[in-house]
């Protein structure tokens, strides 16, 4: 089995929970393995991030840098190019930067890609079988993936445990000097913050959520009503601020708000690893969809297989006459 | 300015409920109803749109067969100038790396200054751009959700990160970039519209036109089958009315009603 590295997500000097996920990912694809945690960043920051990571993996190779005080996957790539040895596998956290990533490293280190894999189920014929998600979790799909010369593996968040132990006393290697091409023709300006709209959904207890499924966007209206009998917020999925139906600052889910209500109610919501993503707090979950193969239903505590455009106006009267 | 959208025909999320044939080892692919890729189309638009302003030409292309012509010819309906098939048995079993390569095979056989593509499919992996533009050796973003010519050798762009956030970067033209959903309103298209450009041809190319020759597959899929994720919710079952006066209940117990 090839040698295998983590790629380490930190942002200001604070690391990512990925990063002790990856370990538990990488012992699953070789129970043997000890993991190598490759850190990019700032020099500063890299040194912190070392030190931490140290103690939970044996072997720890950074990269400091000024040109890498933002991680901008074009100068980052370059860099993993030239730091991977050949046949490696790399494990990379499936997030917006790994997106940015992992197909083009996959290309310049000719290795196979892998994108947000959720399992591994061992070697057969040589070759990893891993195991990912179709049609927004609907269904799963077995690949074999070619590791002969390697591979880019992105890794689903949360879906494997974080390795706690922190037994590790690793070694730090310092690469800096090995690194001297930091061009690109892409260059970071700055991030814009998500702005705060008028209703703020992370502070709501009760919040209902409205998918896709609602159809039409004249009957949004019905929501917010079947939310004012509950008391609560309406915040809603992608789907329905691309098309501009409610703001953004109403979207739950990785590219949206994490929210921490205690009771979400989710209408027509299929159940994506992003919307649900950003949902914190174990609340209770309550979806209703019309199809009985939406995935939201595998992780809602009380399921219900109906039309949302006939339920919500009798779920809303029944509520009002209950009070 | 040039540009080059990436098209590609899939089942239609909007109509079809996806789900196991009866051998449990694939979708069922009867009565789908195949569209564009909604990442797709949010990509045309966005071409189509920087076209208007600073003039030029939008090609959208898709690896497929002669069934692909009505997603090519829906998008040249909303504005697109020109559509190509590329079409060969040999590029029927492909991996993204495949359609990768495929694409960049193309692409270096003519000159775009800009190359677009949906930032993923429902099947896919949001592969497609990544690495084609490392194929190409051309800078790169993922995810951008605005777009903004600063001049003929210039884009600024901004990504979608994580929280809401907008990542800015000014990128170098020529470059490719995978587009997000919600980047822009895709303008409707009218049957009139599809009428009109129903007799366009469209010329279709295969790997000898494009130079193309394969180089073996790095990600097979075996099966699929249905994903087992947690215990699962308590189904209310009975009438609507019966499922209304269940939940209500719950709604009450679990502080849902204030």
């Amino acid at each position: 089995m090839a040698s295998i590295f983590t790629y380490i997500t930190h942002k200001k000097g604070v690391v990512d929970d990925s990063a002790l996920e990856l370990i538990s990912a990488a012992k699953v694809i070789d129970s043997d393995c000890k993991p190598t945690a490759i850190i990019l960043g700032s020099p500063s920051e890299v040194a912190q991030v070392a030190d931490e990571m140290a103690k939970s993996y044996t072997d720890v190779i950074t990269v400091g840098n000024d040109a890498l005080n933002y991680p901008n996957a074009e100068v980052y790539r370059k860099v993993l190019a030239a730091l991977l040895p050949s046949h490696a596998l790399l494990l990379v956290p499936h997030d917006t930067f790994g997106m940015d990533l992992s197909p083009g490293l996959s290309i310049k280190t000719d290795s196979s890609f892998a994108s947000d894999v959720v399992g591994f189920e061992g070697m057969e014929g040589g070759k990893l079988k891993v195991i990912r998600q179709e049609y927004g979790g609907t269904v799963s799909t077995r690949s074999l993936c070619d590791i002969a010369n390697g591979a880019i593996i992105n890794i689903r968040a949360g879906v494997f445990k974080a390795d706690e132990s922190k037994a590790q006393h690793g070694a730090i290697v310092d690469k800096s000097s090995d690194i001297q091409d930091f061009s690109s023709k892409r260059t970071f300006v700055e991030v814009i913050e998500a702005e705060i709209g008028e209703v703020d959904i992370t502070k709501s207890e009760i919040l209902v959520s409205v998918g896709r499924g609602i159809g039409e966007e004249e009957n949004i209206e019905m929501v917010h009503t079947l939310a004012k009998a509950m008391g609560g917020e309406v915040a809603c999925s992608r789907p329905i601020v691309d098309a501009k139906w409610l703001e953004k600052s109403r979207q739950v889910g990785t590219s949206g708000q994490t929210v921490k209500p205690k009771v979400y109610l989710a209408l027509g919501i299929s159940g994506s690893f992003q919307h649900m993503g950003g949902i914190k707090g174990n609340p209770f979950i309550i979806a209703i969809n019309k199809n009985p193969n939406a995935p939201i239903f595998q992780m809602a505590d009380v399921g219900v297989v109906t039309d949302i455009l006939e339920f919500i106006p009798a779920l809303t009267e029944k509520i009002n006459q209950a009070q | 300015m040039d540009i080059l959208v990436r098209v590609k025909r899939v089942p239609d999320p909007a109509e079809n409920e996806i789900r196991l044939n009866s051998q449990g080892n694939d979708i069922e692919k009867d009565d789908l109803v195949y569209s564009v890729n909604e990442w797709d189309n949010y990509a045309v638009e966005e071409a189509i749109q920087i076209v208007d302003k600073v003039g030029g030409s939008v090609t959208v292309v898709s690896v497929g067969t002669e069934e692909d012509e009505d997603i090519l010819r829906r998008e040249m309906a909303m504005g697109a100038t020109k559509g190509v098939l590329l079409s060969d048995t040999v590029f029927n079993n492909a991996d993204g790396r495949k359609i990768a390569s495929i694409l960049s095979a193309f692409v270096s056989k003519n000159k775009f200054d800009l190359i677009l593509c949906g930032a993923q499919t429902d099947e896919g992996a949001g592969q497609q751009g990544g690495m084609l533009a490392a194929l190409l050796d051309l800078p790169y973003a993922a995810l951008v959700n605005m777009i903004e010519v600063i001049d003929e050798k210039k884009l600024k762009i901004g990504r979608e990160i994580e929280g809401g956030n907008q990542e800015i970067n000014e990128i170098e033209l020529p470059c490719v970039l995978s587009i997000q959903t919600g980047i822009n309103e895709p303008r409707y298209v009218s049957i009139r519209g599809i009428r009109k450009v129903a007799s366009v041809e469209i010329p279709s190319l295969g790997a000898a036109d494009i130079g193309f020759s394969d180089s073996g597959l790095r990600l097979q899929r075996l099966e699929y089958f249905q994903p087992e994720m947690g215990e699962g919710a308590e189904m209310l079952e009975g009438s609507n009315e019966e499922k209304v006066e269940k939940l209500v209940e719950l709604l009450k117990a679990k502080g849902g009603l204030k």
